[in-house]
């Protein structure tokens, strides 16, 4: 059906797109991967020099680096833990027949649609604040001493306040993959004796597993890139307790001007982030052939 | 066969899930309620707080004291500006993309997503460099510029999926009763797409609203949308419950009414079309 003319006029139509973002694709990139190998800081200008491998070695043998390698995992995988799982379970529950389904619904979204600043900021000054926030009152009003969450479990407060945001995305798209489910077939192994542990795990689970697996890979390529969450709640302490690696890449370019070691540290970033991403893209890849 | 359900166990979900619905929304409501309060009031006990006199006395402070109101308005040019710029060049991408699919089509499609998947930090030094260089650091022109960019490519994936699914029968259809090509654009695909790209465009904005990455790094006092001015409430200075709550919830009201509205377009455009 597609003639010459047509095909010439749609490469015309996607050719702006395409190159907008071959451009911001290669030109950052390269400067990112030029800078790694430069000694290069905006205090010292005019004192640029070729070092070989030395800003990635600085880089990587920087115990910081293996704090904040480390802060990430736990990041990622404690917020992916507590949204797939929650999320699992928050879709299943909201699947039931109930009344006002509709409105508890908008109430479980609602999170996603907050903005980083504020839902770290609202977390850490009106709940977790050890003085004025609502968990000290609590704790004060049983009795218990009110425990600094920022200061005593800085990871874990921001790992409980990234779930906080990324468990309605979770549970929305499980619940999406959930409506999708056969009913005749629940109903089938219903009639055949299967429990509701059994119908769950040998019915449903094989279901989800796809959902799962794209939640997983796309809040990944996210939370890899969580920082205004730490920006605005610990600044990345006490020392680097909740830095991860997004956040010492700025303090390195950003606040210590070492643009030569922030971009070794940007070039370590994408490779890590590419490994997350050829898995998701071939999911991706997958769906659009069927 | 429908499953029967007994009004008992339909009376036990109900409310459990009432409960978990307002325990993951209660920090939002919490926000709401301590903006009408006065900041004498909002850090007192939760019994004390209910208790006390309503006021929208926080509301004109924080217009007051730090112009609200352009930082409001930075988020909407930006935002809206980026969300439409980007449609501009997506739409016919992706109707090209979808109506005369190519050889590399699908390929081209990948790589645009992959570009989503870098990692902002791995670009930040250079974007920093030259927008400093150029003089776009804290304008709202060059954070549109950035924006359009980092969401090109779920615009683009959005829309095609849209369009993907205005059947080609339809076009062959009205080509045979002779309808020429600027007919077929206007009368016969046009209707049919409108959906998709108002979906789009939703989704879009609310992303693009939200964004905190960008936003924080490239803006200061001037250009700063309100993402970059809400952090400047990490470092404040005596009471500031009430004040944080009254620009919180202005913030937030607008996305959140809107993201109710794009629910299961929610879905089908962060997962690049892999769940529906």
């Amino acid at each position: 059906m597609a003639t010459k003319a047509s095909r010439a006029a749609a490469r015309l139509m996607i050719s702006p797109a395409v190159l907008l973002l071959l451009g911001w694709m290669i030109v950052p990139l390269s400067m990112t991967l030029y800078f790694s190998f430069l000694r290069y800081n905006l205090l010292m200008p005019g004192m640029e020099e070729f070092t070989g491998w030395t800003n990635y070695r600085f880089f990587l043998t920087d115990p910081a680096f293996t704090a904040a390698l480390w802060n990430t995992l736990l990041l990622v995988g404690g917020v992916l833990l507590i949204t797939t799982v929650g999320g699992t379970l928050l879709a299943l529950l909201m699947d039931q027949p109930f009344w006002g389904q509709g409105i508890v619904r908008i109430l479980v979204i609602a999170p996603f649609f907050v903005m980083p600043t504020v839902s770290a900021l609202v977390w850490k000054n009106m709940f977790m604040n050890p003085v004025n926030g609502l968990f000290a009152h609590l704790a004060k009003f049983f009795g218990l001493q009110p425990y600094d969450f920022l200061a005593q479990a800085p990871l874990g407060s921001i790992i409980f306040i990234v779930s906080w945001q990324w468990l309605p995305f979770a549970t929305l798209i499980l619940l999406t993959a959930l409506q999708s489910l056969d009913q005749e077939q629940l109903e089938a192994a219903e009639m055949d004796g299967a429990g509701p542990l059994s119908r769950f795990f040998y019915i449903m689970v094989p279901h989800l597993a796809r959902a799962i697996t794209v939640v997983i890979l796309i809040q990944t390529i996210f939370l890899l890139s969580v920082f205004a969450e730490i920006l605005v709640t610990t600044n990345g302490g006490p020392g680097v307790a909740s830095t991860n690696l997004t956040y010492l890449i700025y303090m390195q370019s950003l606040l210590q001007f070492d643009v030569g070691g922030g971009s070794a540290g940007g070039v370590v970033a994408i490779i890590l982030a590419n490994i997350v991403a050829i898995f998701l893209m071939r999911m991706i890849g997958k769906n659009l052939e069927a | 066969m429908a499953r029967r359900v007994t009004n008992r166990r339909k009376a036990v979900v109900t409310v459990l899930a009432w409960l978990v619905g307002l325990a993951i929304f209660f920090p939002i409501l919490w926000i709401v309620i301590l903006s009408f309060k006065s900041e004498g009031d909002a850090i007192k006990t939760p019994f004390e707080v209910l208790g006390s006199a309503w006021t929208f006395e926080s509301y004109a402070t924080v217009q007051e004291r730090s112009n609200y109101f352009r930082h409001f308005w930075n988020s909407v040019v930006i935002s809206l500006g980026s969300t439409l710029i980007g449609l501009l060049i997506a739409i016919p991408a992706a109707w090209a993309m979808a109506f005369v699919p190519g050889k590399r089509t699908k390929d081209v499609l990948m790589w645009m997503l992959s570009t989503k998947m870098l990692p902002p930090v791995g670009v930040l030094v250079p974007i920093y460099l030259i927008f400093r260089n150029l003089g776009l650091l804290d304008t709202r022109f060059g954070l549109v510029i950035v924006l359009t960019l980092i969401n090109l490519p779920i615009i683009v994936w959005m829309l095609y999926t849209y369009f993907k699914e205005i059947p080609g029968e339809i076009l062959e259809a009205a080509r045979m009763d002779g309808a020429s090509l600027k007919n077929e654009l206007i009368h016969v695909l046009t209707p049919m797409a409108v959906p998709g790209i108002a979906s789009t465009l939703l989704l879009n904005i609310i992303l693009a609203w939200n964004e905190a990455f960008w936003t924080l790094n490239l803006t200061a006092a001037k250009a700063a949308p309100l993402t970059a001015f809400i952090a400047s409430y990490s470092s404040p200075e005596g009471l500031f419950y009430a004040k944080l709550s009254a620009a919180s919830t202005m913030a937030i009201a607008p996305i959140l009414i809107m993201g109710w509205f794009s629910q299961k377009q929610l879905v089908r455009g962060l997962t690049f079309g892999a769940v529906k």
